[in-house]
């Protein structure tokens, strides 16, 4: 590393710190929770950038992973310590995202997207079968004893640790293989990266900070049911997030994070109704106008930096 | 439960997957584009026919003559509007793959946003035709056998359309070899537009036959449209013998697992078969060797 890497790394450990200290002086339950939510779309976001950015694989499964992440805790929660919780929910995520990736991932794209499509709902309806059948009682009670300022900790510390791991993806092997793959799969494979495990070294990489981020959110719900857990909308949100800032930079789903958090909290504040909707004209007219994701439109007006991607 | 029931409950709702996914295969086959908002289109026109009904009085099979062309219009202008910018944009190259995805991702919402809007998200049905009618021994609801005939029918107009006539054979010309067909002077971004109506036209006859015979809700969109995509992947893209087939399978497979095991478990088993079919023979059941 050079001398300007190491200020970069400084810097960002400095804001981190300083995000760290917010719990301490802001005392409104409003702008905490609101910071919560931004919090934890910039670790989805982040998170699907992670495989998606580079490789270019649209998964629209985020949700299947957050959810199942929540249910660990409602699950596990009340029994078991906090530790032992996220450990369970990263390891049913690894689990999964194994399962998903080796079966899909082999194939080309679309077949990814497709089932990625569906996976949510099918995580759905087994869950509620299970609980239907199983339990006999559909809807669970979360019961830990987290607080506000413990979940917001918690999630800063999976965002620095999923920015961490894309900045020094990156810079390795790995990271410029997943860029070949993104420009051309055919000419990944011939010049001899194994596309197949580093796609699914990547996914499962990507879908364990999902779960882990649902863990993590659960005990904010207190009720949790399938229609709860796994709602479409989040991993919707988390698709228009990553686009909007550019899934391709590191910094690039916080830029669309921020921003769509708090459009979305006013949209369903104020239009209750009609959100869907709202949210789906917005998503179209981000693929529209900018599909290079705002990173990549501010890339572009620097004349020096060429800019195509 | 008897052998027969499960054989024709099995076939009408195999033949009416297949007859969903045809339209989609014809779709994705022809104009490249995966319309992931397939399924909205499907359940709009199903409440056209619940308005129909319930409200004007009409018979649910004039709706399904005058659905066929208003689906036409309606995905043709989807393709001309929406995603002749997105063709332009990207050239016809990979990331048109992408891109029309989320575009077709989004418009997904705001459909089903609509409906959601317009009808809440409660189940809605009408009755028609529900008369017990006794086939060899088992008895069937009218409306069901009826809506396998006009399946038939459809899959069968679908058929001789693409392989009797001119026009057919231009489209399927594009769906084989989209880069060598202007070469013949065929208009590929024209014939794509006609492929995505008429599949638009199909998805909405799909969508009455569908409210003729089972309750469906507004978010019930995206399960057809994930089957849908299940279907044609199974069957290979663009072919449509390959898709009643896949149908059939689903259907079948649903039916005895619905009737067996449990009924809460039928999309696992409808993923169950998809993987299975990805993972032995990748382009389909029925697909060519390369993909």
């Amino acid at each position: 590393m050079n001398r300007g890497e190491y200020l970069a790394w400084g810097a960002g450990a400095l804001v981190m710190a300083l995000l760290a200290t917010v719990p301490q002086w802001l005392d409104n339950d409003y702008y905490l929770s609101l910071l919560i939510s931004v919090l934890m779309y910039s670790v989805l976001a982040s998170a699907w950038a992670l495989f998606s950015g580079p490789t270019r694989y649209v998964s629209l499964a985020t949700v299947a992973f957050f959810g199942v992440g929540a249910y660990t805790t409602a699950v596990f929660g009340e029994a078991l310590p906090w530790a032992a919780v996220l450990l369970i929910a990263l390891g049913v995520g690894v689990a999964m995202a194994l399962v998903v990736g080796l079966a899909t991932l082999r194939l080309s794209g679309v077949y990814f997207v497709i089932f990625s499509f569906g996976l949510a709902e099918l995580v759905k309806q087994l869950v509620t079968w299970y609980e239907v059948n199983i339990t006999k009682d559909l809807g669970r009670y979360v019961f830990v004893d987290i607080t506000a300022q413990d979940i917001y900790w918690q999630l800063l510390a999976l965002l620095a640790l999923v920015l961490g791991l894309r900045a020094w993806i990156a810079r390795t092997r790995l990271g410029l293989a997943l860029r070949v793959i993104g420009e051309d799969e055919t000419v990944a494979v011939h010049v001899g990266i194994n596309t197949t495990r580093v796609k699914v070294l990547l996914f499962t990489l990507s879908a364990s900070f999902m779960t882990v981020a649902g863990a993590i959110m659960a005990p904010r719900w207190t009720y949790l049911d399938p229609t709860i857990a796994f709602a479409p909308a989040i991993s919707f949100q988390t698709l228009i997030m990553a686009l909007l800032g550019g899934a391709g930079t590191l910094f690039g789903p916080l830029l669309g994070a921020v921003p769509l958090v708090l459009l979305f909290e006013f949209l369903s504040a104020n239009f209750p109704n009609h959100f869907a909707i709202l949210v789906g004209l917005v998503f179209m007219l981000i693929v529209y106008a900018v599909p290079q994701g705002i990173s990549g439109w501010l890339r572009r007006r620097k004349p020096h930096d060429g800019g195509a991607q | 439960m008897n052998p027969l029931d499960i054989l024709l409950a099995g076939s009408t709702l195999g033949g009416l997957y297949g007859l969903i996914a045809m339209g989609l295969t014809l779709q994705y086959g022809v104009a490249r584009i995966m319309n992931l908002s397939y399924g909205e289109f499907l359940i709009a026109p199903a409440f056209l026919a619940y308005l129909g009904v319930s409200a004007w009085g009409l018979s649910p099979l004039l709706i399904l003559l005058l659905v066929l062309p208003l689906g036409f219009a309606v995905q043709w202008l989807v393709y001309q509007l929406l995603l002749t910018p997105l063709v332009r944009r990207t050239g016809a190259g990979p990331a048109l793959e992408v891109d029309s995805i989320l575009a077709t991702f989004g418009l997904m919402f705001v459909v089903q946003g609509i409906m959601m809007v317009a009808f809440g998200g409660n189940y809605h049905s009408y009755t028609y035709l529900s008369t017990p009618v006794q086939v060899l021994g088992s008895t069937v609801a009218a409306n069901r056998l009826l809506v396998l005939g006009v399946a038939i029918a459809l899959g069968l107009g679908l058929y001789l359309l693409l392989t009797r006539t001119r026009i057919g054979t231009v489209v399927r010309a594009v769906s084989v070899a989209p880069r060598f067909a202007p070469l013949v002077g065929i208009d590929v971004r024209f014939t794509a537009a006609l492929a995505f109506g008429l599949g638009g036209a199909m998805v909405a006859a799909s969508g009455v036959l569908v409210s003729m015979f089972l309750p469906f809700s507004a978010a019930m969109g995206t399960m057809f449209a994930m089957k849908a995509l299940i279907v044609v992947i199974m069957g290979g893209v663009g072919n449509l013998l390959g898709c009643l087939m896949a149908g059939m399978m689903l259907g079948f497979a649903e039916t005895l697992v619905a009737t067996f095991i449990d009924p809460g478990l039928t999309l696992a088993v409808n993923y169950a078969l998809f993987l299975g079919v990805l993972l032995l023979r990748p382009t389909g059941l029925f697909g060519k060797g390369a993909r």
